[in-house]
């Protein structure tokens, strides 16, 4: 597939309508490549993949299994030890309550972090609701979790820990080895959601301490709809299922598998793993671009940890802009102001809050997402269009004013209402 | 979130965005919201000796529909006197910007600015009798 | 594949018009759905179009349908989610539930459920009077399907619901095999909850729809975003969600062609089993026009399935779920059939475009293979 269709099909021109897309974090667009592979399995070769008795059926069973083994191939895991799910949110729950479930006799501790996406903090809290006891520990301001602090959370009965690999929001890599081997010495089953990993920093399970792993296809070119958890087999990790009926993945997980879906996932994650060394390095080139474009503009902030970080995402806030405004003022870009799940709401990005960043900052953060169809023509566009609508934001607002007459906002006694 | 053409009209060209002079005794200011809760509104209105708003500015840190609500007021509050501008209601001004339910508050926000506003100048009107 | 595809009730073929529908959402770049800028709004829109056309198609409002990942997902969803959400007592189901319906009410009797199975006559169709009897016990859930996915047979789902509601519980009936095939209205049905699925209306798979009275509190399965009215979280399937909608307009639109065609296809079928000396289990019963089950004493249904896959018909055993086993149909044994004869049961469900002379290639192969494998085993003709 030449990059010529890619751009064709993907290119924003960045006027209102036909936004440049820098919300990678959110959904990734298809590659064309995996669309082209998933199309045959939702015409020609449909079919069940429990009917045992046709061809039909076979096919889809054989693409099924293809596709497992590109899963597992990215991810170091043997394809036994990967099962399909709707998405990350459904392996989160899946995980999460399973293992709880079924390891409750040992203990009924669990251990989290409070930047963890909704579908893995809510799903505790489902758990708390039952009868389960859980700490949300609070990262460091830059985003990553004190390995001493997550030690001394662990109790006799902390039955699971779960922490992300990559931040949504921030971006941050969290030292998965080391929490790892944390929760190996004090016998701590460990969760990591993986949704905003695959393709953007490598994994190999067969050497990480980690007992179930969370993916999506969505956040790595593939469809929306489809995701796998991966459940280790040596040792071997049980969990209770949490959808029952025709005893599907092994009984792990019960429900008609979409073909077509699972194809692209797999195709996806092969994508991943062939190409993401190379194209790293691009992204990275042009996320480096953009902060450097980004950084002229006074009182800007940065978010989480610049280092550990996938080069995809750069998190900054605008000092006395409000956020909301910001991205209507950003039309020409879309792009992500908190999580692409709470923005709904008004309320502040909880992510960002738990790095202690005040609220003001927190409203007026903007997340910037790069992925595989990503310019330097578009990393252009966005500095200068954020430099000019910083620039008139600023002229509307109340606080730069004050900030600029050397007010200390922090002193002001706000007439909150 | 679908705004209305005039919410994003006064968004896109907001009027009489600036300051006035704080110090003088016929300028009144009200400064309402509070950074934390996303939306902070400062209007200043100058009256003149026969209580008629003569000028009116604003700045505004908050969404769409605050600047809106806020450039929306600062054009009605021009040749109206300070009593008349104590009477607009929140809900003209969201029936106006035709503002969503969730976008109230902005229309609220306005109300209470213009409320503060003509109390900071009754208040600097009193205390110049007083003198 | 050249098979004649005789199978309709384990999937369908994805509507080319569906397909069409689909594509964008597949190749272009297309949001999150949660995400407010033009690429979120635009499939947020798309989602709520198709919310009206699953509504449409179900005699539903928009504001009931919940969108899930499978059939599968919305039925344990009703069981468990409805249930979860109030006080423990019954769970009551019909013994010829599929198995995502009987098995999260099993499920359920870890966390103190009482769960019980309502028994069905020869034909097939639910006995009131257990229904009733076990009514007196306090009930949370009743769960009878529409259309039995094996013997198509189809229940009286408005008189049991409103037995159901007398007794102060809530109603779901799984509707997946019924949508398309008959006139499907939960309005009518009188239910609190009906499960529709995608992929047996030549929708795609991986949608599907919980559709809810509001009034009736319902505890997700799924944590997370809060999608779907923080009912069931997950970045939403668009395409998916998508085609199901066209799908649905478009089985509305075809229902009265496939109801005339497929029951005649089936008669014709039918009336050319009678020379083979083989049972039709439920054909003197209200059923869904397509299906039609039947065995043979003495041949093994899986083996039957398996030769006339060799010569190019896609037919199944049993449902596809079970297909992994070679136990007796649950259905067949709640049917009060010799497990015996169960075994043999194969299902040959018809679809819009299977055609007569299709019906008759069939028939020529099943005497023929009948005959092979009746000589094979040696059983008496």
């Amino acid at each position: 597939m030449s990059a010529s269709i890619e751009m064709q099909v993907l290119k924003g021109s960045g006027d209102d309508l036909h936004p440049i897309y820098l919300d990678y974090s959110a959904t990734t667009p298809v590659d064309p490549r995996v669309a082209a592979k998933m199309i045959p399995y939702i015409t020609e070769h449909f079919g069940n993949p429990a009917s045992r008795s046709h061809p039909y059926g076979w096919t889809a069973e054989k693409a099924v299994e293809n596709a497992r083994e590109e899963v597992a191939k990215l991810v170091g895991a043997d394809p036994r030890e990967i099962v399909w799910t709707s998405g990350a949110t459904e392996s989160n729950n899946l995980a999460i309550k399973g293992a709880a479930n079924f390891y409750s006799a040992k203990g009924k501790h669990i251990i989290t972090v409070t930047t963890e996406h909704k579908a893995v903090i809510d799903t505790v809290r489902e758990l708390e609701r039952q009868g389960f006891e859980a700490t949300y520990l609070d990262p460091e301001p830059s985003g990553l979790l004190d390995l001493e602090k997550f030690k001394a959370a662990i109790r006799p009965d902390t039955v699971l820990a779960s922490v992300m690999f990559v931040n949504n929001e921030i971006g941050v890599i969290q030292d998965i080895t080391a929490i790892g081997n944390i929760c190996r010495e004090n016998g701590v089953i460990f969760h990591v959601d993986a949704a905003q990993a695959t393709g953007k920093v490598h994994i190999d399970l067969e050497k990480l301490p980690v007992d179930l792993m969370s993916f999506s296809a969505h956040k790595t070119y593939g469809p929306k709809g489809v995701g796998a958890l991966y459940v280790r087999r040596k040792p071997r990790i049980r969990i209770e299922a949490q959808m029952h009926g025709g005893g599907h993945e092994r009984g792990m997980r019960s429900g008609t598998l979409a073909t077509h879906q699972i194809v692209g996932m797999g195709e996806a994650f092969r994508i991943a793993r062939e190409e993401m060394d190379e194209e790293n390095v691009r992204i990275r080139r042009l996320r480096d671009k953009l902060l450097h474009g980004l950084q002229d503009i006074e009182e800007v902030y940065v978010n989480g940890d610049l280092e550990q970080r996938v080069p995809h995402n750069l998190n900054i806030s605008f000092n006395y802009v409000e956020g909301e405004s910001l991205i209507m003022a950003v039309k020409g870009i879309a792009v992500s102001s908190g999580s692409a799940c709470t923005s709904a709401s008004l309320e502040p990005s909880y992510v960002l809050r738990a790095l202690g960043r005040s609220d003001e900052l927190a409203h007026s953060s903007i997340r910037f997402s790069i992925g595989r169809f990503t310019t330097d023509a578009d990393v252009d566009y966005t500095i200068s269009l954020m430099k000019g609508k910083i620039d008139k934001l600023r002229e509307l607002s109340p606080l730069w004013e004050m900030f600029k007459d050397g007010v200390d906002l922090s002193k002001v006694e706000w007439a909150a209402h | 979130m679908a705004y209305s053409d005039k919410v994003l009209d006064h968004y896109e060209n907001p009027r009489n965005v600036g300051s006035l002079d704080k110090n003088d005794p016929q300028v009144g200011t009200g400064m309402v919201g509070a950074p934390a809760c996303g939306d902070v509104m400062k209007l200043m209105i100058k009256v003149n000796d026969s209580g008629i708003i003569e000028d009116a500015k604003f700045k505004t840190y908050g969404c769409g529909s605050a600047i809106a609500s806020s450039s929306l007021v600062t054009e009605w509050l021009k040749g109206r006197t300070i009593e008349e501008a104590y009477a607009i209601k929140n809900s003209e001004i969201a029936e106006e910007l035709a503002l969503p339910p969730v976008k109230i508050h902005c229309s609220v926000l306005a109300e209470d600015a213009i409320k503060a506003a003509v109390a900071d100048i009754k208040a600097k009107q009193a205390a110049k009798e007083a003198a | 594949m050249s098979s004649i595809y005789l199978d309709h009730n384990a999937t369908t073929a994805l509507d080319q018009r569906v397909l069409e529908s689909m594509l964008p959402w597949m190749q272009r770049q297309s949001g999150n759905p949660t995400s407010r800028h033009v690429f979120g709004r635009s499939s947020r829109d798309a989602i709520e179009h198709a919310r009206t056309q699953v509504a449409e198609a179900c005699g539903a409002y928009a504001s009931q349908v919940i969108f899930t990942a499978s059939g599968t997902e919305a039925n344990n969803f009703a069981v468990k989610g409805i249930a979860g959400s109030q006080a423990g007592s019954q769970i009551l189901h019909s013994a010829i539930e599929h198995p995502c319906v009987s098995r999260p009410a099993k499920a359920m009797q870890q966390t103190g459920w009482l769960s019980n199975a309502i028994g069905v006559d020869e034909h097939g169709v639910l006995s009131v009077a257990q229904l009733q009897q076990h009514l007196q016990t306090q009930t949370s859930v009743v769960s009878v399907m529409l259309a039995n996915n094996e013997t198509g047979v189809i229940q009286n789902i408005a008189e049991i619901a409103e037995l159901t509601r007398k007794a102060g519980a809530f109603m779901h009936t799984d509707a997946v095999q019924g949508l398309g095939k008959m006139p499907v209205s939960f309005t009518d049905l009188n239910v609190h909850a009906m499960t529709v699925s995608s992929h047996k209306i030549h929708g795609p798979q991986g949608a599907a729809a919980l559709i809810l009275d509001k009034r009736v509190d319902i505890q997700p399965l799924l944590h997370g975003g809060g999608q779907e009215r923080g009912l069931r979280s997950g970045t939403e399937n668009v395409a998916a969600i998508v085609g199901f909608g066209a799908a649905c307009e478009l089985a509305v639109a075809n229902l009265a062609h496939f109801a005339s065609h497929t029951q005649m296809l089936r008669d014709t079928f039918e009336l050319g089993l009678k020379s083979l000396n083989v049972t039709i289990f439920s054909q003197h019963t209200t059923r869904i026009p397509n299906t039609s089950f039947f065995a043979l004493d003495g041949i093994e249904g899986e083996t039957l399935v398996t030769a006339l896959d060799r010569k190019g018909f896609a037919v199944a055993s049993g449902s596809a779920c079970s297909s992994d086993s070679t136990e007796p149909s649950h259905v067949l044994l709640a049917m009060g059939i010799k497990p015996d004869l169960a075994r043999g049961a194969v299902r040959v469900s018809f679809g819009a475009h299977n055609t007569l002379l299709q019906v008759a290639d069939f028939l020529t192969a099943l005497k023929n293979e009948i005959l092979r494998l009746k000589q094979l085993t040696g059983v008496a003709a």
